[in-house]
């Protein structure tokens, strides 16, 4: 059963991601790109992380990308131009020539790392410590185990959002 | 219980809790008419039935048998997609809300609720994140200029107002220890001196209480914070475009919507269902819901109230107001909550 909905799920991401590239209008991509974001949200809740599912879909689903549409909305963003040349090549051996290569790349790496036997089971083959997703375990990972990365990486955004109102001044 | 009784239940349970939104929905437009009118002094729809009872009845079929006209300029899909994104995820919304206790009608012994997750916050914080698309995509579908004006006024302050809103609402989850609905309101039972309820705007939780009545009002685009869809100002902001069904949709959506922070709050802050309990068994069953529909109504007057009393404030002023003062006391707000928690 889990193997079923993992399927759905990730296929429906996955359809999501190739529908983002493939679309000509950035709200269209935008719009994908939230129902990647939902599908990777249900797939946390199949691994049993609820509270990093809910959390996923209020900060990426929710807020990231409303300011991601909101920017498309507000520069009234156009539809991408056709380039009259395309390559042929490129799109008969390329796109399936890049997939067979990442997969070769993926099966090599798995193998010498001596992980390919993973198997897609549910929350039980996951060491089974109780209520390991609730916001409880989270919470005592985030504040008590990891707390200087946490500290540090809320540094790094403060920077990062000082460093966009630098570059988004006008010269006055 | 088997999955066969509890799908059943389910499904019954989902069925009286839509019915009854959307009368309440309805009901909620008459009575914001009559209040507001008897705030201006006058009286309001009164010629449709006794009070104007029949007033939602005649509003529902005027929608109905309007022309819907879809202009031809407009996104089509986005331009339908929107209205059904608002609609539904104001209705989602009420099914992690808790109404009662847990209660054993004919052998079956089940909560008053429709799923107790353990995470039932963030279920709603998450869903009026979401709500923000139904109008984002409202306005740039339209593709006309009050509609896009409108939209991304609306958006910005929404956003803004979110934020807090959640963070309004985490001295309740430091006092309570736990995100589900159902054990915030089992930790506000009791009395303290026998008649002073332990409700978490009583213990301490009072500002929080304010911050989130005024980002919420921001959040369901109300007075004093309506400008995205004030007539004076936008035509009617996002849903210039939008005719008959629709319209109604975008309409139902915010009502919804108020009632789902009604009865957040009630959940969250006046205690729930807890209150006096007296009288005969039958009316003991019944006095729980009974406390919860009040302390909701009188949560909805407030609201109409306000409508009827205040002025709207200007779009740099909601946004000064939202991230310079309501956020900074948030914050604040955690600050002494987890401090006094942290001290006891």
């Amino acid at each position: 059963m889990h193997l079923v909905l993992f399927i759905i799920f990730g296929a429906l991401c996955i359809g999501a991601a190739i529908n983002l590239l493939v679309q000509k209008h950035p709200i269209n991509s935008a719009l994908s790109l939230i129902v990647v974001m939902g599908s990777l949200a249900l797939l946390y809740l199949l691994l049993g992380a609820e509270f990093v599912a809910a959390v996923q879909v209020i900060v990426y689903a929710g807020a990231v990308m409303v300011l991601f549409v909101f920017v498309i909305m507000l520069l009234n963003a156009a539809e991408e131009e056709r380039t009259p040349h395309g390559s042929r090549v490129a799109t008969l051996l390329g796109v399936p020539g890049l997939i067979v290569g990442l997969g070769i790349g993926i099966w090599v790496v798995l193998r010498y790392a001596g992980l390919d036997r993973i198997a897609i089971g549910g929350p039980e083959i996951l060491n089974g410590t109780e209520g390991f997703g609730n916001p409880r375990a989270v919470a005592q990972l985030l504040f008590r185990d990891y707390l200087l990365p946490f500290e540090v990486t809320s540094v790094l955004i403060l920077i990062a959002i000082m460093g966009a109102v630098v570059l988004a001044r006008r010269e006055e | 219980m088997t999955i066969g009784t509890y799908i059943l239940v389910s499904l019954i349970k989902i069925a009286i809790a839509v019915f009854v939104l959307l009368t309440g929905v309805a009901y909620t437009t008459l009575a914001e008419r009559k209040v507001v009118a008897r705030i201006q002094n006058r009286w309001g729809p009164s010629r449709v039935g006794p009070f104007g009872i029949w007033q939602p009845l005649a509003d529902g079929l005027k929608f109905i048998f309007k022309e819907d006209i879809t202009p031809p300029f407009v996104n089509r899909p986005l331009y339908l997609l929107a209205p059904i994104l608002s609609l539904t995820v104001a209705l989602t919304a009420i099914a992690v809300v808790p109404i009662g206790p847990w209660v054993t009608i004919g052998g079956i012994h089940t909560p008053l609720q429709i799923a107790d997750v353990n995470i039932g916050l963030l279920i709603i914080l998450g869903l009026t994140s979401i709500g923000v698309y139904g109008i984002a995509l409202a306005g740039w579908s339209s593709n006309s200029k009050y509609s896009m004006m409108g939209s991304l006024r609306a958006t910005a302050q929404m956003v803004s107002y979110e934020i807090a809103l959640g963070l309004s609402l985490v001295g309740i989850l430091i006092l309570s220890g736990s995100f589900s609905l159902r054990d915030i309101v089992d930790s506000q039972a009791g009395t303290w001196l026998g008649f002073i309820p332990k409700w978490n705007i009583f213990k301490g939780q009072f500002v929080a209480f304010f911050i989130y009545i005024m980002a919420a009002y921001a959040e369901t685009n109300r007075i004093p914070f309506d400008l995205a869809e004030a007539e004076t100002e936008l035509v009617a902001g996002y849903h210039t475009e939008y005719s008959s069904m629709k319209f109604a949709m975008f309409f139902m959506a915010e009502y919804a919507n108020m009632f789902t922070v009604a009865c957040l709050a009630t959940v969250l802050f006046l205690g729930g269902w807890s209150g006096p309990v007296f009288g005969p068994a039958i009316l003991q069953a019944f006095l729980p819901i009974i406390w919860f529909v009040v302390k909701v109504l009188a949560f909805i007057f407030i609201y109409i109230w306000v409508r009827g009393t205040l002025p709207r404030f200007r779009y740099d002023q909601l946004m000064a107001f939202g991230w310079k003062f309501l956020l900074p006391l948030a914050i604040a707000n955690i600050l002494v909550t987890s401090l006094v928690v942290a001290l006891k």
